[in-house]
């Protein structure tokens, strides 16, 4: 129920507050009734057709480094 | 898929299994609860378990909102159909949930009911606009996560006036469930939280605190990818064995301190708390849901139509109630897999693709 899929916004429609978001490719409408300043490009959580939040790509870009230095200070 | 398939490096799993094996104190035992149920499918799907010592223990938590839903509230669902020929608008993931007397929706709507099942809330909506002669009700269920969504359908519908629409609300709340579990009269015995993920992009980090600073339980919001889930757990041992208790985000590409302002504000003019509602699992719990504003009465469908109110009957030897509370774990169900199975679901722990028993069955049940 709570799952939400990383979907990135290739069409917005100001008019009705809609977008066009691909998840790994396949297009799905995208209420943006929940999230502000989305520009084309983003990455949103998209939720039973809503966005929820934006996705920061620098703090996705942290922890992927945080896991790999866990890894580093395990064999080291 | 970008955001996906970077959390799910099998190479980076094995840096991540070392350091959790070295982090952990031989002699201690560590009794992790995810409280999500997406948490609890990672861990089976992934075989995260296997990776991790054996003294770290993953004990399942209530957050599967199909699984808590208690079954008087399916039979009420079953009810505006039957009796008051409406159309009602529900998640798929609830067709199969059992109600009483062997009942379900997928029964109700094999039997000529007309029960549409949708993938977003504005298709309720649509369905309304287009069956103006039809009553239409949306099933709302769902944590933080999904409120939001049935906020915003709400005041479309409010501004549209679509008199034929209204909304049976079940909506419940993730703060006021943790408070429950570790109120119990026999409190579940564990040491620290992996936090939700997509409910924490709603209401931030801050509504843990008071959990964290009370309980003195460290809790770590964790994203629902595998990776997320191991480095979770890493930072739940680091502060356990450091004696600490604090709210750390881990899943702090879709987090925030404060979650979703904007969302909260929609919930906070749509609804507000119920004196009580019952979770299937932890009983009745003061202001853990959610009803419409009386704004919104007329959109009510408990406020429109006379639903009866009979109690809850389980079905006898289905251990879902102990097991929601992190009490018992599915294998120590009598029923798992002998009569309870996907196809034939006795509880709602087996129906849901969040709950403890069909991801044991789907991916555990070998393991053993």
């Amino acid at each position: 129920m709570c799952l939400a899929l990383p979907a990135q916004i290739i069409a917005i429609d100001t008019e009705t507050n809609m977008a066009t978001a691909s998840v790994n490719q396949v297009k799905v409408e995208v209420s943006l009734a929940l999230v502000d300043d989305v520009v084309l490009g983003d990455y949103v959580l998209v939720h039973v057709g809503f966005a929820l939040q934006k996705i920061d790509d620098q703090e996705a870009l942290a922890t992927l480094a945080l896991f790999a230095e866990a890894g580093l200070t395990a064999t080291a | 898929m970008k955001y996906i398939d970077e959390f799910r490096q099998p190479d980076l799993a094995k840096q991540l299994a070392t350091s959790i094996a070295q982090a952990v104190e031989p002699q201690r035992h560590y009794r992790l609860m995810e409280f999500c149920g997406g948490h609890t499918h990672a861990i089976f799907r992934y075989g995260l378990q296997d990776l991790i010592p054996a003294n770290v223990e993953f004990i399942h938590g209530p957050g599967c909102p199909v699984c808590v839903l208690p079954t008087n509230r399916i039979d009420n669902a079953i009810e505006l159909v039957e009796k008051y020929d409406v159309i009602l608008c529900t998640y798929a993931d609830l067709m199969r949930v059992p109600a009483s007397e062997r009942n379900s929706l997928l029964k109700a709507k094999a039997n000529g009911g007309d029960i549409r099942m949708i993938y977003s809330s504005q298709e309720a909506l649509k369905i309304a606009r287009q069956n103006p002669e039809r009553q239409v009700v949306f099933f709302a269920i769902g944590f933080e996560t999904t409120t939001p969504p049935t906020a915003v359908i709400l005041q479309q519908a409010q501004t549209e006036q679509l008199n034929n629409f209204s909304v049976f609300c079940n909506h419940v709340l993730t703060p006021a469930a943790m408070q429950a579990l570790l109120d119990a009269p026999e409190p579940i015995v564990v040491d620290g939280f992996l936090g939700p993920s997509h409910v924490s992009t709603i209401i931030g980090t801050q509504p843990y605190q008071r959990f964290a600073e009370q309980y003195q339980k460290p809790i770590v919001i964790a994203g629902f990818e595998p990776l997320d889930v191991m480095q979770s757990t890493l930072m739940l041992i680091r502060q356990l064995n450091a004696s600490q208790h604090q709210v750390e985000n881990q899943y702090s590409r879709a987090v925030t301190e404060q979650g979703n302002r904007k969302a909260q504000a929609l919930m906070a003019a749509t609804f507000e708390l119920r004196a009580s509602f019952e979770w299937r699992g932890l009983g009745e719990i003061a202001n853990s849901a959610l009803k419409l504003k009386a704004e919104f009465a007329e959109f009510d469908a408990e406020q429109r139509f006379s639903l009866s109110t009979q109690a809850t009957k389980e079905v006898k030897g289905c251990e879902c109630p102990a097991i929601l509370r992190g009490a018992k774990k599915p294998q120590d169900c009598k029923l798992l897999g002998t009569v309870c199975t996907p196809d034939n679901p006795m509880g709602s722990c087996m129906v849901s693709s969040e709950g403890a028993c069909a991801a044991y069955w789907s991916y555990g049940r070998l393991r053993r």
